[in-house]
């Protein structure tokens, strides 16, 4: 019989491994050997309980997502005790900590929605055509040089895009736009986009590098141009991977906290209108949690009903992706 | 075949030509706004902030006064936590790495176990944020701790770790493995003595890159009710007398280089500002440092690998 190994890499399930002496009454072990064997049942008993930690490690992934699940939607069914369903979605006012409270989420969602269709009106062109552009038009010594460079990018902590949106990206737009308040949805989420490209390039840059050759060879054999293959013959092959990029670059931009609690006011503002200060879902949950709430109040638990809404909107959006992933794979 | 049809399909080839290089400049162009922005970032805060950068600045607790506030409390606190989150992430996300790569059997099990890796790594970070304060805060009784901060980082940073784990056993051939059973070694023993010290690097690339993460994070831990004003320092971890180990510094409250940014740039005083830079050059220098020599030991790493 194969080791275990052998057989695991062939794609079986796991086997037990068992000597074949072991199974044979009739033979007879020498002394030193039998010994070395009793020492069996102590080893596999390790083993195994080894094997179950590893497993407990493996599986705290799991209790971090039941975790998450667990308190967002505890604290907010005591929430939703005391605000019906109806006017947390079409309320148009969100005063949580007023006397005269209303708590309509589209407010927060409002916010969200326009910063990150701002981000992602600069991440995805852009992010896009760097893709393709690395993938298909330079040599691979820029390449090796310019990747690294955009993961580099990809981890400057979010609270410096921050100051930068609220101390130098602000001044220059409000002296191309006059009118602009200091505080808007613009500048917040122009930074967004720029902080999200290196994420949408470098993902979408690895699906196209994984497209075989041979459709790029077949393309260019066919006399079309370097901009025909990569529009026409690469990009719709990657585009499965292409659209996960996307869908992870809108991920950040709803996700995103700190550009917008610094950028773009955390005042409560039901618009759709970038050149205008308003809270995002994420930075009203800041907002909540810089102040002194008692834990159990009623503001306390609407930072968990806007944290449930947040996952909401990701887990549509992730959906979505899912979709557009399936309809358009490429098989090769 | 006449001149007429040739210079036909030169033009068109031409146009082609020009369409490509059209489109090489776009790219150019665009990957130097990218670079560009960032430049533009780096040097403003440079600027800025330099002069704010001294020995002072980083043995001063924040003040009301902008010229004799600094960053003490802010560093002590980030280190602090970047231990927790370090000791803590390590173990637990070199361990299931190694599970999923080593132990896994197919089943719908590891698939979950899978699928969660990959949907954590996508969570927006203030959610952890929201779980950290319902559950370490609250229902374990944390509070606004070291403890807790460092936990919830941990937990921010598995997906990370795990999947730099997994990806570095992934490059370990399966002859080092069968030369390790057939020398009779056992299953952990071939993990701890051959996968484990080989994926060594690889692991190590992932904690470095995990780590620059968390450094940078401000959302999850102001959601937890870290204080933007701390004037003073959790114990020492070391005492003179015994048992000269002390664990008090992880209930202590605390804050971190991020939050102590925020704090300074929200404010409208220009003074405040300039402190700002300062610490938000100091943050850029630690992430790129911390991030560039993961790339660089990732790199190198890629480049030496002969078995």
């Amino acid at each position: 019989m194969l080791p275990a190994v052998f057989l695991r890499a062939q794609g079986a399930r796991r086997v037990e491994v068992r000597h074949p002496m072991l199974d044979n009454p009739a033979m007879t072990l020498p002394a030193a050997v039998s010994e070395r064997l009793a020492t069996r049942r102590g080893r596999v008993l390790r083993e195994r309980v080894i094997e179950f930690v590893l497993f407990l490690a493996a599986s705290l992934s799991v209790f971090t997502t039941l975790a998450i699940v667990y308190i967002l939607v505890s604290e907010s069914v005591t929430f939703f005790r005391q605000v019906p369903i109806i006017d947390f979605l079409t309320d148009t006012q969100w005063t949580p900590l007023f006397d005269d409270a209303h708590f309509g989420i589209m407010v927060l969602v409002s916010g969200t929605l326009v910063s990150s269709l701002v981000a992602l009106v600069i991440a995805v062109p852009m992010g896009t055509i760097i893709a393709i552009y690395l993938s298909e038009f330079t040599t691979p010594g820029i390449r090796e040089f310019a990747k690294p460079l955009l993961e580099l990018l990809a981890g400057i902590p979010t609270i410096v895009y921050g100051y930068f949106a609220l101390l130098f990206v602000t001044p220059i737009l409000q002296w191309l736009i006059p009118s602009l308040p200091g505080f808007n949805l613009l500048s917040a989420g122009l930074v967004m986009g720029i902080m999200i490209v290196p994420t949408v390039a470098s993902l979408s840059e690895d699906a196209m590098r994984a497209v075989p050759a041979a459709l790029r060879e077949g393309s260019y054999a066919m006399g079309a141009t370097r901009l025909q293959t990569a529009l026409k013959v690469v990009t719709p092959a990657a585009f499965s991977g292409i659209a996960a990029a996307y869908i992870l670059g809108i991920s950040r931009a709803v996700g995103e906290t700190m550009i917008l609690a610094v950028a773009a006011g955390m005042q409560p503002n039901l618009t759709w209108n970038p050149m205008e200060p308003a809270a995002t879902i994420t930075s009203y949950i800041v907002q909540v949690a810089l102040g002194d709430l008692p834990h159990g109040s009623i503001g306390y638990q609407t930072i968990f009903a806007a944290g449930l809404t947040l996952m909401l909107v990701t887990l549509v959006f992730n959906i979505l992706g899912h979709m557009l992933r399936r309809r358009y794979r490429e098989l090769y | 075949m006449d001149t007429a049809h040739i210079r036909e399909i030169r033009s068109v080839i031409a146009r082609g030509k020009r369409w490509d290089l059209a489109f090489a400049i776009v790219g150019i162009v665009c990957l130097m706004i990218g670079l560009l922005t960032v430049a533009a970032l780096f040097v403003d805060m440079a600027v800025k902030g330099l002069p704010r950068i001294s020995l002072e600045f980083f043995t001063n607790f924040p003040s009301r006064r902008a010229e004799s506030a600094g960053i003490l409390s802010a560093w002590v606190g980030s280190t602090l936590v970047m231990v927790v989150t370090a000791v803590t992430a390590v173990p637990i996300g070199a361990a299931a790495g190694v599970y999923l790569e080593e132990y896994a059997p197919r089943n719908w099990m590891t698939d979950v176990i899978e699928i969660n890796i990959t949907n954590l790594a996508g969570v927006p970070s203030i959610v952890y944020g929201l779980l950290a304060l319902g559950l370490f805060v609250y229902q374990f009784g944390l509070g606004q701790s070291v403890l807790a901060a460092g936990l919830t980082l941990a937990l921010l940073i598995l997906p990370v770790v795990i999947v730099a784990t997994r990806e570095s056993i992934r490059a370990i051939p399966a002859a080092m493995r069968e030369g390790s059973y057939a020398l009779g070694a056992t299953q952990w023993q071939t993990v701890r003595y051959h996968i484990i010290p080989y994926s060594m690097p690889g692991i190590l690339t992932g904690v470095i890159i995990g780590l620059a993460r968390a450094i940078g994070e401000t959302a999850p831990i102001i959601t937890i009710g870290a204080l933007t004003f701390i004037a003073f320092l959790p114990s020492p971890p070391f005492q003179p007398e015994p048992p000269f180990l002390s664990f008090e510094w992880l209930f202590a409250p605390f804050t971190v280089m991020p939050i102590q940014m925020f704090n300074w740039t929200s404010r409208p005083e220009a003074a405040f500002q300039v402190n700002a830079a300062a610490a938000g050059f100091i943050l850029v220098l630690m992430t790129l440092a911390m991030n560039g020599l993961a790339i660089w030991l990732r790199y190198r790493l890629r480049r030496n690998i002969n078995w």
